[in-house]
């Protein structure tokens, strides 16, 4: 399967298998007017197979919801078809609007337009919880 | 901004600074009877309470300052559908300082963040109620003598009990503390608080279903109320709210060194001739709590440059 180079743009690498549709939904990529690849069950030495996004377009992208999805993604900005940036991800402290908190006694329940905030409680766990009711993220 | 949501806000050494201002208000309290000249205190109240609402009313008036307060979630613009947010913004525009009960968790944390004004959470729903546990402190300092080194049993619902979980977060900063947790088990302490508040920090604890073999080992023996307006199902509630009732009969099995104590309203769950019992302090709690509450308004209206003059305690001029 062939896939065009990308000359300016985003990849995202090192997905784990089977994560990059949730990543693909959760930034929001089906939204996007630019050409997008997600490639799924890529061989892989390192990971047996993995996932890839490619975006045809160097757009802001949420480190954060990557970092929460699969920390152990790699992102490359490529410009004029050479990577000039690569970044590692890790669980980010805070987690603005990736999640909803599920607590019906929560004030983001009734509150309106209130943003849906989770801190990373346990760093081991993967584990967040609600700013506000410190409800634990499903 | 400073404002007080969690007990955590306070570090230790300022909550020995608001015990000590408490104190120096039992001692003197016409020294403090015109500090907030002008400030007004506006409490408002979107779930139904009296002891703090009027807590904090008697605390603000006996500093010298007024107080607005609404008459109901009923009759303010929240029953027009009015935002937590928009309500602290307006708020701000009239009163020094917010005292905010709320029936949704995490709504005082909202009021903050809005509020151009200090906010105290006066209870969130089953989140936080840190003025509480201000009041609990101050009487466990007062009746033991010290907040450290205790062995401190709480028992009833510790699942949805709000000043419980205050109550468990604050005296886990205290060297030596002990906690025994008595209750049913579908109202056990929830694990993260378990986990954070406990484990973390290394601190003993049991769990247990027995209150008769719990007390004699007890310092504070830390009573709470099973709360119908927690439960979503009115079965779950009529099963378990009589799972635990003090009785002077029972209380043969505490040590003499043991207070009971409880953050009040209390339905059935203390036999009212426990109240002649010397060792029963829940009604020394509720005037602590006014006393804590008035140290609290002092620190944080000392903190926002709302005050001045000789009567201010040193602590709210740092």
């Amino acid at each position: 399967m062939n896939i065009e180079p990308i000359v300016n743009g985003i990849v995202i690498d090192h997905i784990t298998a089977g994560k990059g549709a949730e990543l693909y939904s959760l930034l929001g990529l089906d939204r996007l007017d630019v050409p997008v690849a997600l490639i799924r069950n890529v061989p892989s030495k390192r990971l047996g197979k993995k996932d890839i996004i490619k975006i045809d377009a160097e757009l802001p992208v949420d480190f954060d919801v990557i970092g929460y999805v699969d920390p152990g993604a790699t992102v490359n900005i490529i410009r004029d078809g050479k990577t000039a940036e690569k970044r590692t991800m890790e669980l980010p402290e805070i987690l603005t609007d990736v999640i909803k908190c599920r607590n019906p006694r929560c004030i983001t329940s009734t509150e309106q337009e209130l943003k849906h905030v989770f801190r990373l409680a346990d760093r081991e766990k993967r584990e967040y919880r609600c700013i506000y009711c410190e409800t634990k993220a499903e | 901004m400073r404002n007080v949501i969690d007990i955590l806000d306070l570090s230790t050494q300022e909550i020995d600074s608001l015990i000590e201002t408490a104190l120096d208000i039992i001692d003197d309290p016409a020294k403090y009877s015109d500090i907030c000249r002008g400030k007004k205190l506006a409490t408002l109240f979107f779930e139904p309470s009296t002891r703090t609402r009027m807590s904090f009313e008697a605390a603000m008036y006996e500093l010298g300052g007024n107080v607005l307060s609404m008459a109901s979630a009923a009759s303010s613009s929240a029953a027009k559908g009015e935002s937590v947010a928009d309500t602290a913004k307006v708020i701000s525009c009239y009163a020094d300082i917010i005292a905010m009960r709320h029936p949704k968790e995490g709504a005082a944390l909202v009021a903050a963040n809005n509020a151009s004004i200090p906010v105290i959470n006066a209870g969130d729903g089953g989140h936080c109620h840190p003025t509480q546990t201000l009041a609990d402190l101050l009487t466990i300092k007062r009746e033991k003598g010290t907040l450290s080194g205790l062995t401190v049993g709480i028992c009833g619902d510790l699942k949805f009990g709000r000043t419980v979980h205050s109550l468990i977060n604050a005296m886990s900063r205290y060297e030596g503390t002990r906690f025994v947790l008595i209750s049913p088990e579908e109202l056990r302490v929830p694990d993260y608080v378990i986990d954070e508040s406990i484990v973390r920090k290394g601190i003993p604890y049991t769990e247990t279903a027995d209150l008769d073999a719990a007390m004699p080992e007890l310092d504070i023996l830390y009573m709470t109320r099973i709360q119908r307006e927690r439960f979503f199902n009115e079965e779950d509630y009529l099963r378990l709210k009589d799972s635990y009732i003090l009785t002077a009969d029972r209380m043969k099995n505490a040590g003499p060194q043991m207070i009971v104590m409880h953050p009040l309203p209390r339905v059935n769950e203390i036999s009212v001739a426990v109240d002649d019992d010397e060792r029963a302090c829940y009604f020394k709690q509720v005037l602590n709590g006014k006393y804590m509450r008035m140290a609290l308004i002092l620190m944080l209206l000392g903190e926002a440059g709302k005050l001045s003059g000789p009567a201010v305690p040193r602590m709210i001029q740092l």
